[in-house]
């Protein structure tokens, strides 16, 4: 059920996003989900991709810091009120969200969601616990 | 205005017979009294009585920060502990600070030559001495302080910072003589402006303004925003704080060296060979009648050269000229010494953080700033902007803690921290001092 997602340090100077994009185009990866986070001074970059091992290698080669950090993808029913279900599980498991990131994708029903979570086994039971959906890994880089 | 009228202006024969004759007391006691000159001079085959002129001199040792730092923190002192009334400190170069000791006696002489220095200003028992020199451990605040007291001035002792309320009290009180660091004397010059203050309207006379490198330029804008003259003064912690050397407001051309305290030289910094008077290179001090932490030939680092003609003030002793650069990397930030390799101590300490770093210093109007560029790489690497955040506050803060300096923390990528052949080029200085 954990996801891996390859986190990327950036500068806040023109051009390093673009920079990223053409790394992993350019070795074929497919970026499946994104999310930026930023600051004055420079910006953290969070890919969930289809090939975690060449994605890393080329950033690193390319002289880009990367980290890996496994996140949770959880299916989310798409109508109101379904993700406003999900935090209410969590909260009752006392469960901290630390960031989360939605992504779109072809079928309709639900909407994916990246969790990062402090205490990622935690959010795993409590969320499978109480009929939350939890995407396994191969089923995301799949999509 | 001359504060000692017999020493300041002995003729120089007689200036050079007291410089002998100190000079040969102070070898042979700290040849008794402290083991580094001890093991120094047996080195040269040193017996008392050996010094016969002041060309002797040259055969001493010398003394540079490293040996103060291997005999840390009292190693070098002359007196037992009982006898030193007063400890003061300064950056060293790398964790530990340089540490410097007075006797009761070496406080009178102290106060003794600030009086000179700020004489030379023209301060007497009726003016009233602003001191923003930064009170501690630092030896400008309390250096100043003890010679305005000396005088029988007013001293009013305001430290640094608080910049409005500095100019409130010297509309209020009057103050008359004005002792800080150049750059923050033009700091309190723009805070005046904003504060709609005339500097005309205040009762500033004079400034004696040191312990950072200035020019020319810097003290005619001083001289002009403030409506005051504006005198260099010289001094560091390790030859005995500020009243090593001051300009005199008859000519502000060159600082007098109180000579008979300090013998001064100047040397090729690369080969230690004395240079004659009028060429450029490093200044070395031997401190005369210290008793407490003598030195014999302090390398000070500092590039200078040495005036020996007459001066207008009448006053006999020999001028250095203004301070030009130094041979080392140390910077100067707002008056505090800092070292780049104290700063890679400090990141070398955070766990993990590899040095790969770098210090840009700029002016930001009339205040230095100083950035300490990071490296992120990925033992530091956090998925977590407040982890990131989180590091650069520790950075931050470790840096202000030990080196009391503020900066502001940077991160940035790998690799984009220029990599060089040999030394690499830790500062980028953008101010055009």
């Amino acid at each position: 059920m954990r996801v891996e997602q390859i986190s990327i340090f950036l500068e806040n100077k023109s051009g390093r996003l673009a920079e990223v994009t053409n790394i992993l185009a350019k070795v074929g990866v497919n970026i499946r989900a994104l999310s930026l986070a930023d600051t004055t001074d420079f910006g953290v970059l969070r890919v969930i991709v289809d090939q975690n091992e060449a994605a890393k290698q080329a950033l690193k080669s390319h002289g880009f810091t990367v980290g890996k950090t496994e996140v949770l993808a959880v299916a989310v029913p798409d109508r109101p009120g379904g993700l406003a279900k999900i935090l209410g599980v969590l909260e009752s498991g006392r469960i901290n969200v630390e960031y989360m990131y939605a992504f779109v994708q072809r079928s309709g029903d639900n909407a994916i969601m990246i969790f990062r979570f402090d205490e990622l086994d935690k959010a795993i039971q409590v969320l499978t616990g109480a009929g939350v959906r939890v995407l396994k890994g191969e089923e995301l880089y799949a999509l | 205005m001359i504060w000692n009228d017999e020493y300041e202006t002995l003729p120089r024969e007689a200036l050079e017979a007291l410089q002998l004759k100190r000079l040969r007391d102070l070898t042979d006691r700290v040849a008794a009294t402290v083991p580094f000159y001890r093991r120094k001079l047996d080195q040269i085959g040193y017996k008392p009585g050996d010094i016969r002129t002041l060309a002797d001199l040259q055969n001493l040792p010398f003394t540079g920060k490293d040996d103060l730092r291997d005999n840390y923190p009292f190693g070098m002192f002359a007196v037992p502990m009982e006898r030193v009334v007063r400890i003061h400190a300064s950056s060293g170069t790398t964790g530990k600070p340089t540490v410097v000791g007075y006797t009761r006696r070496d406080v009178d002489t102290w106060s003794e030559l600030m009086a000179r220095t700020l004489s030379c200003g023209g301060t007497t028992s009726k003016d009233i001495v602003h001191n923003a020199y930064g009170y501690g451990l630092f030896t400008g605040g309390l250096g100043a302080h003890y010679g305005a007291e000396k005088i029988g001035a007013a001293v009013i002792p305001m430290s640094g910072g608080n910049t409005k309320r500095q100019i409130l009290i010297m509309k209020d009180f009057g103050s008359t003589i004005l002792c800080c660091t150049p750059s923050y004397a033009l700091n309190i010059a723009e805070v005046m402006t904003d504060e709609g203050v005339d500097p005309a309207a205040l009762k500033l006379k004079c400034g004696l303004f040191g312990a950072e490198p200035w020019t020319e330029g810097m003290r005619r804008e001083i001289e002009r925003k403030l409506k005051i003259n504006a005198l260099d003064i010289y001094g560091l912690s390790e030859v005995i704080g500020p009243g090593v050397a001051s300009e005199c407001v008859e000519e502000k051309h060159g600082l007098h060296v109180f000579e008979d305290h300090f013998i001064a030289e100047i040397i090729d910094p690369a080969s230690g060979r004395p240079l004659p008077f009028g060429e450029k290179g490093e200044l070395v001090f031997t401190t005369l009648t210290k008793e407490a932490f003598p030195v014999l030939r302090y390398r000070t680092r500092d590039i200078s050269r040495l005036i020996p003609t007459p001066c207008a003030c009448g006053r006999t002793m020999m001028r250095m000229e203004r301070i030009s650069g130094r041979t080392d990397d140390m910077l100067i930030i707002r008056g505090v010494n800092v070292f780049p390799s104290q700063i890679e101590a400090v990141l070398m300490d955070i766990e993990g953080v590899e040095p790969h770093y770098q210090l840009i210093v700029s002016r930001e109007g009339t205040l230095d700033v100083l950035e300490v560029q990071v490296e992120v790489n990925e033992s530091v690497f956090t998925d977590e902007i407040k982890g990131l955040e989180r590091l650069a506050r520790r950075v931050e803060e470790d840096i202000k803690d030990l080196l009391t300096v503020s900066c502001k923390v940077r991160l940035v990528e790998p690799k984009t921290i220029q990599r060089s052949e040999g030394k690499a080029k830790r500062v980028i200085d953008n101010r055009k001092v």
